[in-house]
């Protein structure tokens, strides 16, 4: 696999939505490497006639019985949001973006 | 009858169902503990001392007007900060989440309030629980009852001390890949993780949707069993929960035998990796076993040598896209920075202030291992290595009815040794992993005392469905290690002096 370096881990911060500072891409460019090359070993044994395991106890079409339950009021769904506003989530400008 | 925070919650609860204490009395005496020794400890991030009062009262008038109630009605207990409580913070131990108040209970958590159970607070742990130290705590580590400059084990460090230092009978904890394991390992107390779905996740902040459990924090087999009946069970607001009927966990615990138990020794977690102490406990308990009338065989499991690898492809892959909720538009921190207060600029503040470091090498590593071109040789093959362990696991049960291993391969170590190397952190979970990778029930419980005089576990894993199978060798064990000792190891901790909370 290739190395990983300040600019892998920036882009993958940008990726991921996770603003760094500079000390931070350092410390993580600098570890990414060995923990990556000590997780790699996994492809020694993954050979394609191994079936690959999403979910420890298969299950396969689960539904509850279609009853009506309580659910959370408006006030109790908005209560811990940072900036409410008419009874909706307050968010900032997302069009006009890059 | 005075008051013994000591004693065992079973009992605890047999004192308050003859009416020799009060719940009042006995809720009142875990806080006034908590005031004692948690300034120290640490292993409390919020203390919800007036409602566990109230719920305390009002179990004492239930009983009083002869109203039939849980058998543990009045056993106060401590929730890991990882599981939702309504009107009571949950943090998780984040920055992200300060203050942050759930509008709902986890479902584990309505059936201790159904039971009348007092909820004297939320336990400190690692950030998210990621971490086998709780030194990633957002809030600062928890402390080693045994050894203040020791770690309590991670994640869920804060339950276990809380337990072990007796300011609670009772903890809950969850386990992605140990984190109730090894902190009752190096702690000296008891800890369940059940069979994948034997415990509801409805309203566990999900690290590792996949590998996360919750379960029992003890310091007796027999309370772990009764812990676990009471929390376990179908939740159909969990849709990979198991529909099975709870067994007669406290049952098993309490038969004591052990004859034609076929135990299996598993090759590759025992050797160098483990210090010497540790495995000279694991092998004492075996021959007490073994003299008990258990049959000690050998089994091969290979491909655990990649378990590890794979854990730490899966649970930061599943751990990106379940952190993914925190970008602070519906709750939890938010910060706008000034020169673009745009959405995506919002979200990538928050997150940068709001997790601290492991959080963020976490999601990277996931994000890493999930992207384009790299997807199919390092998820695909985790997902793989599941299965060849899986397979090793049913191989190994055809020869055993449960195994064993030390639990975590050394006693607890010092704070700060190992903060700055993430591979080694992630090495402390070698004995664990494999069952939260194959969905199986697994169970710590002290094996005496290692080097620096410092507690040591012995780890039991049974077949998926199997966990009545750990009760019944956990129960069998700890009655002959205390007969060797001549009481529960916890006795030999030293006497707590610290500083108030």
């Amino acid at each position: 696999m290739p190395s990983i370096g300040r600019d892998d881990v920036a882009r993958l911060a940008d990726l991921a939505r996770i603003q760094l500072t500079d000390e931070e891409v350092d410390r993580l460019s600098g570890e990414f490497d060995a923990i990556m090359d000590a997780v790699a070993s996994v492809s020694e044994v993954a050979t394609a006639d191994v079936p690959a395991t999403s979910h420890p106890i298969p299950m396969t079409n689960v539904f509850r019985e279609d009853t009506v339950t309580d659910t959370l009021t408006q006030e109790q769904a908005l209560a811990a949001a940072p900036h409410p506003e008419d009874g909706r989530f307050g968010v900032p400008q997302i069009l006009g973006e890059e | 009858m005075s008051i013994d925070i000591t004693a065992s919650a079973a009992a605890q609860a047999a004192a308050l169902r003859a009416g020799e204490i009060t719940s009042a009395e006995l809720t009142a005496a875990h806080l006034d503990r908590i005031d004692a020794v948690d300034g120290d400890l640490n292993a409390f991030l919020h203390v919800s001392r007036d409602e566990a009062l109230a719920t305390a009262a009002d179990v004492d008038a239930r009983r009083a007007a002869g109203e039939e109630l849980h058998p543990l009605a009045g056993v106060p207990i401590a929730v890991k900060d990882v599981v939702v409580t309504e009107g009571m913070p949950t943090t998780a131990a984040s920055t992200i989440l300060e203050g942050w108040i759930p509008p709902y209970d986890a479902t584990l958590v309505t059936k201790l309030r159904a039971a009348g159970l007092p909820i004297l607070g939320k336990t400190n742990m690692d950030e998210f629980a990621m971490g086998s130290s709780t030194e990633s705590s957002a809030f600062g580590p928890t402390r080693n009852p045994w050894d203040r400059d020791r770690i309590p084990g991670g994640s869920g460090g804060g339950s276990a001390a809380a337990v072990g230092a007796f300011e609670a009978p009772l903890a809950i904890g969850t386990d992605t890949g140990g984190s109730i394991r090894q902190p009752a390992s190096v702690t000296g107390t008891v800890g369940v993780k059940p069979t994948y779905g034997s415990v509801s996740r409805y309203g566990l902040i999900a690290m590792a949707s996949s590998l996360d459990q919750a379960g029992p924090v003890t310091r007796s087999v027999e309370d772990a069993a009764l812990l676990h009946e009471l929390i376990g069970g179908h939740d159909p607001r969990d849709s990979t929960s198991l529909t099975d009927p709870v067994a007669a966990y406290a049952a098993a615990a309490g038969r004591k035998d052990v004859k034609g138990l076929r135990i299996g020794v598993i090759e590759q977690l025992e050797g160098e990796a483990f210090a010497p102490e540790v495995t000279a406990r694991f092998t004492e308990s075996l021959s007490l076993l073994e003299q008990a009338g258990a049959e000690i065989v050998r089994v091969s499991c290979p491909n655990f040598a990649y378990a590890l690898g794979a854990y730490y492809l899966i649970m930061p892959s599943e751990a990106s896209s379940n952190l993914a909720k925190f970008d602070g538009m519906r709750f939890g921190l938010r910060v706008v920075p000034e020169e673009s207060p745009t959405a995506e600029a919002v979200m990538k503040a928050t997150r940068g202030a709001g997790f601290g470091a492991e959080v963020k090498r976490r999601i990277l590593l996931g994000t890493y291992a999930l992207s384009a071109g790299y997807y199919d040789a390092y998820y695909g093959s985790a997902q793989k290595v599941r299965t060849l362990v899986q397979q090793d696991f049913a191989a190994a049960f055809e020869q055993a009815d449960v195994l064993a291993s030390p639990t975590s391969p050394t006693v607890a170590f010092r704070l700060g040794e190992k903060v700055d190397d993430p591979l080694a952190m992630y090495a402390n979970d070698i004995a664990t992993i494999p069952a939260n990778l194959a969905g199986l029930p697994g169970i710590s419980l002290p094996s005496g005392l290692a080097e620096d005089g410092l507690p040591a576990g012995i780890q039991f894993l049974a077949p998926a469905r199997g966990d009545e199978r750990l009760y019944r060798v956990g129960g069998a064990l700890e009655a002959l290690l205390e007969d060797t000792w001549g009481g529960p190891l916890l006795a030999k901790a030293p006497e707590l002096t610290g500083e108030s909370r």
